[in-house]
């Protein structure tokens, strides 16, 4: 068990937890979503700016949460900058079967990098009650992009 | 019924005979991820003592059939461990009546309850509400329903900085258009003992009447209800060692007898025609359906189990626990305690630096503490003291000094991750 919670809270996760990455509100954001995990009392806002190519020029986020929840937000706001929405469906699809601790079958070679350093949040499927901290950005992403106003993992 | 073999717990000579006690909860013997269970979340719900396991299967295998119905063996003696229990709740209440005792699911649906039916029957819009900044949702939520549904108006009375209600504020809001004060016996997160009494006394100057929530109030310092003399006084059994899925709303009889049906169904009624139905009186009124019938008996069973100890007794320990766990997590560098009152019941929340409580909760389970982490069900306290959440460890009368050394180390674990 506490092998477990070694592999969870990893250097990576506790320096996003710590110093989040893109950590503020763009005031050019086209998008924004609200995320709420109700249980935990975790709330996230994200924001981002998409272009006409339907590509995402930035991305940022602002709340607060528990150590994964603010990792996984940091983490995930730098790895969809430049991607098509399409694309961030895509990655979130399989990133959410990681922590599920679910088969991911064959990765598609454009998302390898990705996938590696999100890997260091894949500790949760240990702890299912924890799975929503780390996938709660994604879903309030998900819900910016596609044009909803908030997302809520229950 | 068994004969359960007890212990003598209430040795007066003041052994607390924590071990025995310990002895009596399967649940703490186990071993959680290798280390002893370190279980310090009573407040969110109590383990159950063998006690009360074998009066419900007792109940269960060989006393079992509806109540108030059939006309055989069985379902007399069913309904007389029903109504034995309702005696039991009484007598530790010390009602005037067991009719003034009527069985809920849980103290949530006894305050729904009072909502519904006192609520609308009684108040009008324009009417007031005072509830404290310290309520669990389940004492505010449905005073917002009852808001939004005929008008009436909620005030707020203030806690200070160190948790403490407020009585001078509370004073000041009080007036002739206050019509119930509904307020925390003990606070689950802050452990805050309200001086429930002076708050009666002040409302009833005023005309008002009085709800207590005493789901954490009758575990850390039981209740006398005619001493207290407010009007309603609502408990939980799971939190009191006894089963989950029933609950107690005491209320004065007159007035309950004046209240409105909540639910509609069977038992509850005296005559039915299509035309019209007259309702029997108050507690049947309340009990529409087949009731909690097995968990009555466990909680009856469990108030046999917490009175045999004798409340003074669990008090003085958990106190005594509190006495020993306060300066032991104050010394943790970095720990706040929020809630400080005066007068506290056996429940410290607290925070850890900048570290959430659920990695809190999450690292310190790997070593076998159980806290709780969260909000607690009281965001607007949460926002008062501005914090996302806590974690909060509650003892219960059976926690020792070794859950809390245990929680001290698993705490110093925690900043060693963090570090
Ligand atoms: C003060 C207080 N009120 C109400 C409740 C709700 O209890 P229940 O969920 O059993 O209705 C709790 C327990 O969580 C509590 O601590």
């Amino acid at each position: 068990m506490e092998d477990d919670i070694r592999e969870l809270y990893q250097e990576v996760i506790l320096d996003h937890g710590k110093n989040p990455r893109n950590f503020r509100h763009p005031e050019d954001a086209t998008y924004e979503a609200d995320g709420n995990n109700p249980l935990c009392g975790d709330r996230l806002t994200v924001f981002v700016k998409v272009g006409g190519d339907e590509s995402i020029e930035d991305a940022a986020f602002e709340g607060r949460g528990c150590a994964i929840s603010v990792a996984s937000a940091s983490m995930m706001t730098d790895i969809v900058r430049g991607k098509k929405i399409i694309q961030v469906d895509a990655l979130f699809d399989t990133f959410h079967k990681m922590c599920m601790g679910e088969e991911i079958g064959e990765t598609p070679e454009e998302f390898k990098d990705d996938l590696d350093k999100l890997m260091v949040l894949s500790g949760v499927k240990q702890f299912p009650m924890r799975v929503k901290c780390a996938t709660l950005a994604w879903h309030t992403m998900n819900a910016a992009v596609h044009g909803k106003e908030a997302a809520s993992t229950e | 019924m068994t004969a359960t073999t007890t212990v003598m717990k209430s040795d007066t000579s003041n052994s607390y005979d924590v071990v025995a006690i310990r002895a009596d909860f399967p649940a703490l013997n186990l071993e959680i991820n290798g280390y002893p269970h370190a279980f310090l979340d009573s407040g969110a719900s109590a383990q159950k003592p063998n006690q009360v396991l074998e009066q419900m299967d007792q109940a269960y295998r060989f006393e079992y059939a509806n109540v108030h119905r059939g006309a055989y063996t069985l379902s007399q003696l069913a309904t007389d461990n029903y109504e034995n229990a309702r005696t039991a709740v009484a007598k530790f209440m010390n009602a005037k009546t067991p009719d003034e005792i009527i069985f809920t699911r849980n103290v949530t649906a006894a305050i729904n309850l009072v909502a519904h039916s006192y609520g609308r029957e009684f108040l009008k819009a324009g009417d007031e509400i005072i509830i404290s900044h310290m309520e669990h949702h389940a004492n505010i939520v449905p005073w917002q329903l009852l808001r939004d549904a005929i008008g009436i108006e909620l005030k707020v009375v203030p806690v200070d900085d160190a948790g403490n209600f407020l009585m001078a504020e509370f004073e000041q809001l009080l007036s002739s258009k206050t019509k119930l004060v509904a307020v925390t016996h003990v606070s689950n997160v802050l452990g805050t003992i309200v001086p429930i009494k002076d708050v009666v006394l002040l409302a009833h100057i005023h005309g008002a009447q009085v709800l207590i929530d005493g789901a954490q109030g009758i575990v850390h310092e039981g209740i006398d209800v005619q001493d207290l003399d407010a009007d309603f006084y609502a408990f939980t059994g799971h939190k009191l060692y006894g089963p989950t899925g029933i609950g107690v709303l005491w209320g004065k009889l007159d007035l309950l007898n004046k209240m409105p049906p909540y639910q509609g169904g069977g038992d509850m009624i005296e005559n039915v025609t299509f035309e019209k139905t007259t309702y029997r009186e108050a507690p049947a009124r309340f009990e529409a359906g087949t009731p909690p019938i097995v968990e009555a008996v466990g909680l009856a069973a469990a108030i046999d189990y917490v009175s045999d100890i004798g409340l003074t007794n669990i008090a003085a320990h958990e106190q005594s626990l509190l006495a020993y766990a306060t300066p032991a997590l104050s010394a943790i560098d970095g720990l706040t305690i929020i809630g400080q009152a005066d007068n506290k019941a056996g429940i410290i929340s607290f925070t850890l630096s900048d570290i959430h409580s659920h990695d809190i909760g999450t690292i310190i389970d790997a070593r076998g503490v159980a806290v709780r982490a969260g909000h607690h069900c009281a965001q607007p306290l949460m926002d008062r003291y501005g914090v996302a959440a806590t974690a909060r460890a509650s003892f219960g009368l059976y926690s020792n000094t070794q859950d809390i050394d245990q929680l001290v180390d698993a705490l110093n674990y925690v900043k060693e991750i963090f570090s």
